[in-house]
């Protein structure tokens, strides 16, 4: 035996530049906490402030009951309608931008990129942009939600389709079925539990997302959240921000469930 | 005739790894041939140079006299189609119904993808399907999902889908290598005695040399991508095996 054995260290020094991002994070971090402004005084009236709105904000007011409702059902709508048709849209997108499936590797990186692009503008940003294009109103909310979703469906959907083991597609290219075949025959089925598991994520999403997109104008019940705090009605805002809490608890709840019977 | 045609195949990885090296055989039709060899030897490249999944770096294929080695996917489809595989790994779409894995087979068969389907496919299909279940001895089970069933069920549903194509040459890889000893063994004499009735060619990879010697009539052995053993049953020894796989070894242990 001429080869070497050594015990391997119980540590390892970090390589130079896991020191150097180490040393720029530290600094961004002291800086960002810095920039807060923190400062005992700030946080003591931070809390003073917090108390007098919980004070005048308990019991929640329900008055105004029936059109909150009709507010909270908008949003819901927003967010099921927005979420189908990004799920229908994105099933497409990513067979597009996998490499196992795209037909080119040039179509792949647009729809990469495309993906991309919508998953990195956030959907407040996207919710101006289609209040100036087709107006205030649910619609505006529906597109920002479909292109919202499709940001995060294309991506995962991709990831999976991408994982997916070659062996059943081969079976069937084996038996002389056309990439069509090969696509509907063994990935999309293979693929098909994880791609309902994100869509009830997605939409779970687009619940909250739906919330704030009123706060711009596109629909739903963030307008009535914003209004009530400019009216200074905080017992009416708290009033509605429970009932969004029992919405997206509820829904949360019953897409778990729905995800455990499916995977 | 010849089913199945390798002249000097020579595949060489992008890594710079000599697979094969300049592999010769013929196949006659309805000949049933098992190909030998360690692991790294080179039969899995050869599979999958034959089945189209790969193609060789130097050297040419032919399949019913064919050539298929430069063959563009498309002009591959028909030929394909008389080319059955039965894989290690089953490999059936699991979430599926067995009936569903099944009817895929006819996939060469339509262009459209939903005569392939459950609840679209032709009587005449669904027929087929059943007929082909039964011939497994599974069609009590089309029902269930794929991934309920053993795993010497599940290749049998594999063999059944593989029967469903209808095809002429039959390329198993290591087909009960994931398997049991008895259901590898149930499997074996199912497909054997399926290829001798169609009387179909088969070219099976195998592991076991005492299932290669009980259903090859001919044997080949590969051995660093070279072929070193090609005979007929009855001219191979027990010796001649015994050294196509431990050959290297006895030779390391006496130097």
């Amino acid at each position: 035996m001429n080869q070497h054995t050594s015990m391997p260290p119980r540590f390892k020094l970090p390589k130079l530049p896991a020191i150097f991002l180490l040393v720029i994070f530290t600094f961004l971090f002291i800086m960002g906490i810095q920039h807060a402004q923190l400062s005992f005084e700030r946080i003591i009236n931070g809390i003073i402030n917090m108390l007098h709105f919980i004070g005048s904000a308990f019991p929640p007011n329900p008055e105004r009951i029936t059109s909150i409702s009709s507010a909270m059902y908008e949003t819901f709508q927003i967010a099921l309608v927005g979420t189908v048709i990004g799920v229908v849209l994105s099933l497409p997108v990513a067979l597009l931008a996998s490499h196992n499936t795209a037909p080119h590797p040039s179509i792949r990186w647009i729809s990469r990129g495309a993906v991309s692009a919508m998953r990195t503008i956030p959907d407040l940003i996207w919710a101006l942009i289609f209040v100036i294009s087709v107006g205030l109103g649910p619609l505006a909310g529906i597109l920002t939600i479909i292109v919202d979703t499709i940001g995060f469906c294309a991506r995962f959907f991709s990831e999976r389709i991408e994982e997916i083991e070659k062996g059943p597609s081969q079976a069937l290219q084996s038996t002389g079925a056309s990439q069509i075949g090969i696509v509907s025959g063994a990935v999309l089925p293979l693929g098909f539990p994880s791609f309902v598991g994100t869509s009830l994520f997605a939409f779970e999403k687009s619940i909250r997302s739906a919330v704030v997109l009123g706060l711009v104008g596109a629909g739903g019940i963030g307008v009535e959240l914003s209004t009530a705090f400019t009216m200074r009605n905080f017992d009416e805002a708290l009033m509605i921000i429970v009932l969004i809490l029992v919405v997206v608890i509820l829904f949360e709840q019953l897409s778990s469930s729905i995800r455990k019977k499916i995977i | 005739m010849n089913a199945l045609e390798v002249n000097n195949v020579t595949k060489i990885f992008p890594d710079g790894t000599k697979a094969l090296n300049s592999v010769s055989f013929e196949i006659k039709r309805g000949e049933g041939v098992v190909l030998l060899g360690h692991n790294g030897s080179g039969k899995s490249t050869m599979f999958k140079n034959i089945a189209g999944f790969e193609k060789p770096s130097d050297g040419s294929i032919f399949i019913n006299n064919k050539e298929i080695t430069q063959l563009g996917k498309s002009k591959f489809k028909p030929i394909r189609k008389k080319l059955g595989m039965v894989f290690q790994n089953f490999h059936l779409i699991y979430n599926l119904s067995v009936f569903q894995n099944v009817l895929f087979g006819r996939m060469g068969y339509h262009r459209n993808f939903l005569s392939v389907t459950t609840p679209f496919a032709s009587a005449e299909n669904r027929e087929r399907a059943m007929s082909c279940l039964e011939r497994v001895g599974l069609a009590h089970l089309a029902g269930r999902r794929a991934d309920q069933l053993s795993g010497g069920q599940q290749q049998r549903v594999a063999i059944a889908r593989m029967l469903m194509q209808d095809p002429e040459i039959i390329l198993a890889d290591e087909p009960i290598a994931s398997l049991d000893p008895k259901a590898g063994r149930e499997v074996m004499e199912l497909l054997w005695e399926i290829v001798e009735e169609k009387s179909w060619t088969v070219l099976c990879i195998l592991h076991q040399t005492d299932i290669a010697m009980e259903f090859g009539e001919r044997l080949i052995g590969l051995n660093k991508g070279e072929v070193v053993l090609d005979g007929s049953k009855k001219t191979i020894s027990k010796k001649d095996l015994s050294n196509l796989y431990y050959h290297d070894e006895l030779r390391m242990k006496h130097s």
